[in-house]
Parts: C-alpha cells; structure tokens; sequence
C-alpha cells in the first residue's frame, strides 16, 4: 500500500463545522507518526481552504491522499468560481461579506496563506462552475 | 514515558468496570479489560477528570499523608493559592498559615508569592520579545503533558519558566538553609495541592531531572486537620508575603490578568483547553500575545483534591484579593536562571502514533480504517474502548479482537441461531 485516501464533504449550511476535515486529516497523520511540520503545513492550509469553501462556494468535497513523503490534497467546489485569481493571491484582498469578517475570517490572508504553508498550489475556476484547488505538502527532509 | 510515574490509581477492588472513566477521558487514555479500567500510562496526563466522575470512588491520587513530613528535620509547607478558597468567613489568610504551622509545618512559603515572580519575569520576557508568541503558560502540568503528547507543534510555544510550586520551592529552600544551616537533605518542601498533575510533577517533572518539592499532600487530605487547627488558634502569626497577583493565579484569569496586557487569553476546562490547543495549531487564534490554560473548570480552584465549589472559592478568592496589595514579590534579576528550565519540552509522538516506521504506520491505518468501517459506530464503549476507531486501533495493534465488540459478538451469535434453527 503506498497511500492513504480520505474523502471528506464539506457543508456549506453550517459555519461552525468548517474545519471537521482539516481536524480529521491532522489527527490522522498525527497517528501516523507523520513529520509534525508537514502536519502543520497541512491543517493550517486545509483549514484555509475549507473556510473558502463554505464561505465563498457552498461547500464541496475535499479529497486527500497521504503518502510517506508528500500529502495531495484536493479541494472541489461548484461556487461562483474566482474571476480573477491573481486578485485573490493578494495578501488583504477579500469578498467576504460582512458577517464572516466579524468572525476573525475573510481579512484576504486565505490563498496567500494556503501558498505560503504549501509547495505547491494550483487552481482550476471557472466561473459559474466551480473551482478545484489541488495542494501539496512535502515532508521536508 | 515507560515507566512514567501517574499519581492517578486504581483501587481495582471498587472498580466495576464500568465506561465513566473510559468515556470521560481526554486522552483517551483508559481501556476496560476483564471488568477493570487500565490506564495507558504513555497517554495518560493526570488531569484527574477519571478521578472527578467516578461514581465508585475507584480512582484516586497517590499523595503523601501529613506523617510523612516527619522524616525531615525542617518541614516546609507551600500551599497552592486554591488553599485559601476553601474556608468560609476567611477574611485573612494568616489564620491559614498559621494553621499549617499548628499542623506540624515549621516554615510556610506560599506558592503565590512564586507565582508573582514568574509573573514578573513573563513579563520581562514578552518585553524584551525574547519568546516565540503566542506564549502558553506552564503553570499546568496537566495542560503541559497535553502539548507535549498531542500537539508538536507548540511544544515551542510553551513558556520555558518554571511553574509557582517549583520556583516557591528553590525560594523557600534557599532560606531556610540560609537560617539553619542544614543541607538540603534535611529540609522537607510539601506543596499542598489542589490537583494530581501537580503530584506527578512533583515525581516526573516536564521541565527538569528533579523537582525541589519533596512531596504533597492534597487540600482534601489535610483539610479536616488543618479546619481543626485553624479552630483552635490563639494567635494569628504574621506570615503572609503575598499580594493580589500571585493569590488570583487560584482562578483561571489570574495568571493572564497578572501579564498586565490587553492581548491575553485565558480557558479553563479540560475540553476547552483543547479546543483552544486545536485552533492555535491551526493559526485561527491570532493576535494572542500570551495564553493562560487551566486543565480545571474555574482553574486551580477546580482541582479534583479540593473540597469547595469551584466557584463559590472563585468567589471567595475575589473577595480576599480585594484588600490585598498589588503584589509584595519582586524579581531579582540574578534569581531569573533558576526559574528557567533545565530541558526543552520535546513532543513525544509514541503516544499516539501508531508505528515508528511511517510504512507500517500507514498499513495499519488503512486496516483501521477498513474494521472501523465494519463497526457499528455506536461508541458505547462496551468492548473496553472509548470509541470504535479506538477500538479498530486496539485490533490492529493485536490488544483487541471483533468480538470484544458485544454489537458484532451479538450479530455473530444471531446467524449461528438461525443455521441452527434453520437445519432443524
């Protein structure tokens, strides 16, 4: 066996849920004896994303994939789509409403964040379809 | 962790094997095998919330009884603040102290006035930016054992400062040899304790090869003899060197409160605690420049080996701070090495990892994941484990087998019936 798949689906109904599969994903590497960095690196970017998610798109699925020395993680949704994407890896760009920022989310640290913690990071949108955000963590030797 | 030292026991005799302990368990640190709980020593951080539910009065804590202040020539007593929570009317705490002198202790130092000098010198330190923010109290053993088995990452976090106990300890110590002469060995520190996390710290320190406390003797222990000496008193002696800061480190707050910023946070509650723990893991909780966690509800107050309420001592704590002076304990620069640490708190990942070798680890989990999907999910923790990914932990580890499971064992029996009854 070479990895470990997990599926999760994200709700869009409830705010408070955002990060159950980021928690999960964290406490399953954690059993794995997996490097602690990567851990790290892995639930702050997930935790990110999965806020996009439920804030900006409605939820989705999350797909990850661990393996001894790099975990893939996929991040699916059928939002709105991103219609300009390098406007949104600005660190202080946001949409989010109002009601989320009095929440401590939305400052427009979300995408730069999730580059910063991952070494790679791609995104695919389109807009009134959905985007597919793929993430990968390397363990760092 | 082999052969870690737990204050927490079980008296198997009163224990009936029944899933209090098991569920209530942060750590999830107890399996019930053969009818009697069995405490996973690696995971195990003394919270002592087993200690709390028990209905049977099956779990306790190891502590010393007063006698055992009697091997020493000198007998130190330090009484954690929480002390001073558990009296009614009290409106002076040297009616406490002088208690504690009338129960056998020669000299008392209390913890509180440790606690203002690691106050003072947390503060120097969030001054002078020489720690890696947010910055976690180490006041708590339990909460430190829970960093250090369960989240790696903030190992770092973790203020290197030595608690109020281990400090009023080195203080009281150095006196008193500085008054008699004796040699450290004769001199016996007793802390009097509102919690087994802090006894377990005592034997097993995070932060050093050896603690300065001798021993401890719980608040609930001392509490009838001290409530009878207190009692009897002739004469109040002048004892108490503590101001308001170091006796409100008792609640949760204080600690932060005492930090004399805005950008603290304090969470009591061993379940909040790890919520807070997750978050900061995670980097939701930002803009924190210092983190006060309190394994008990209330904080010190709430310790299991206490006798009050939690928040009617809360209150009265509140009450006795108030004609306190601010604080009578200062900071001399040179005593600020021996408040330091002496080890760096390093994670320890064998306590939930499920193998060493990160390919093992991951076969292991896939089969987990394949017997968990075949439970019932119910968590009724019948089988002797928590929950049933506890339990598809314990068969891939070879301690458990399906059946242990009454829901499958159940089903099992079912179809035998049925083949039977069907061939008759």
């Amino acid at each position: 066996m070479s990895s470990i798949h997990l599926h999760y689906d994200v709700s869009g109904e409830d705010f408070t849920r955002a990060g159950e599969a980021s928690g999960s994903v964290k406490k399953r590497l954690k059993a794995l004896g997996y490097n602690t960095d990567a851990i790290r690196r892995v639930a702050i970017a997930m935790y990110e994303a999965e806020i996009n998610m439920v804030i900006h798109a409605d939820g989705g699925f999350v797909d990850v994939e661990i393996y001894p020395d790099h975990v893939d993680v996929l991040l699916s949704d059928k939002g709105p789509g991103i219609p300009d994407v390098d406007k949104a890896m600005q660190e202080g760009f946001s949409t989010a409403p109002d009601n989320v920022r009095n929440l401590g989310f939305g400052a427009g640290m979300g995408l730069p964040n999730i580059k910063k913690y991952t070494d790679d990071m791609r995104i695919e949108t389109k807009l009134g379809v959905g985007t597919d955000l793929y993430l990968t963590v390397r363990v760092n030797q | 962790m082999k052969n870690y030292f737990h204050s927490v026991e079980l008296d198997a005799d009163k224990c009936c094997g029944c899933t209090n302990c098991l569920k209530r368990c942060p750590t999830e640190a107890i399996r019930i095998h053969n009818g009697k709980a069995h405490i996973l020593s690696e995971r195990c951080i003394d919270c002592g919330e087993c200690i709390r539910i028990c209905p049977h009065h099956a779990k306790r804590a190891r502590s010393n009884q007063l006698e055992d202040i009697e091997q020493f020539k000198i007998k130190i007593a330090i009484p954690a603040p929480a002390l001073f929570g558990q009296f009614n009317n009290l409106d002076d705490i040297d009616i406490v102290l002088t208690g504690l002198r009338a129960v056998g202790f020669d000299f008392i130092y209390e913890v509180s006035r440790g606690a203002e000098l690691v106050s003072e010198a947390t503060r120097d330190m969030i001054r002078e930016n020489k720690l890696k923010k947010p910055i976690i109290s180490s006041a708590c053993p339990a909460v430190v054992r829970l960093i250090k088995i369960r989240f790696p990452e903030l190992c770092a976090n973790v203020m290197p400062l030595l608690a109020p106990m281990e400090v009023a300890a080195k203080m009281a110590r150095r006196e008193v040899r500085g008054m008699t002469g004796l040699p450290d060995e004769e001199i016996g520190v007793f802390f009097i304790t509102p919690c087994p996390a802090k006894v377990t710290e005592i034997h097993s320190p995070n932060h050093a090869e050896k603690s300065a406390v001798n021993g401890a003797i719980a608040i609930s222990q001392l509490y009838p003899a001290l409530t009878h000496a207190m009692d009897h008193l002739t004469t109040v002696e002048s004892i108490a060197k503590s101001g308001l800061i170091g006796v409100g480190w008792a609640t949760s707050g204080g600690e932060a409160a005492a930090m004399l910023g805005e950008k603290y946070l304090a969470a009591d509650g061993i379940e909040n605690v790890i919520r807070v723990l997750e978050e900061l893991e995670d980097e939701h909780i930002r803009d924190v420049d210092f983190i006060e966690l309190n394994a008990c509800s209330g904080g010190c107050v709430g310790g299991v080996l206490t006798v009050e309420n939690p928040y009617v001592a809360q209150a009265r704590i509140h009450n006795l701070r108030k004609y306190m002076p601010v604080s009578l304990n200062h900071l001399d620069e040179k005593d600020l090495d021996m408040m330091l640490w002496e080890k760096e708190l390093t994670y320890h990942a064998e306590s939930f990892a499920l193998s060493d070798d990160i390919v093992e680890a991951m076969e292991m989990m896939d089969q987990m994941e394949k017997i968990c999907a075949n439970l019932p999910g119910l968590d009724c923790g019948s089988c002797g484990a928590p929950t049933c990914r506890a339990m598809a932990e314990d068969i891939v580890k070879g301690v458990a087998k399906e059946t242990d499971c009454i829901h499958k064992l159940k089903a099992k029996i079912q179809s035998v019936y049925d083949q039977l009854s069907s061939t008759l």
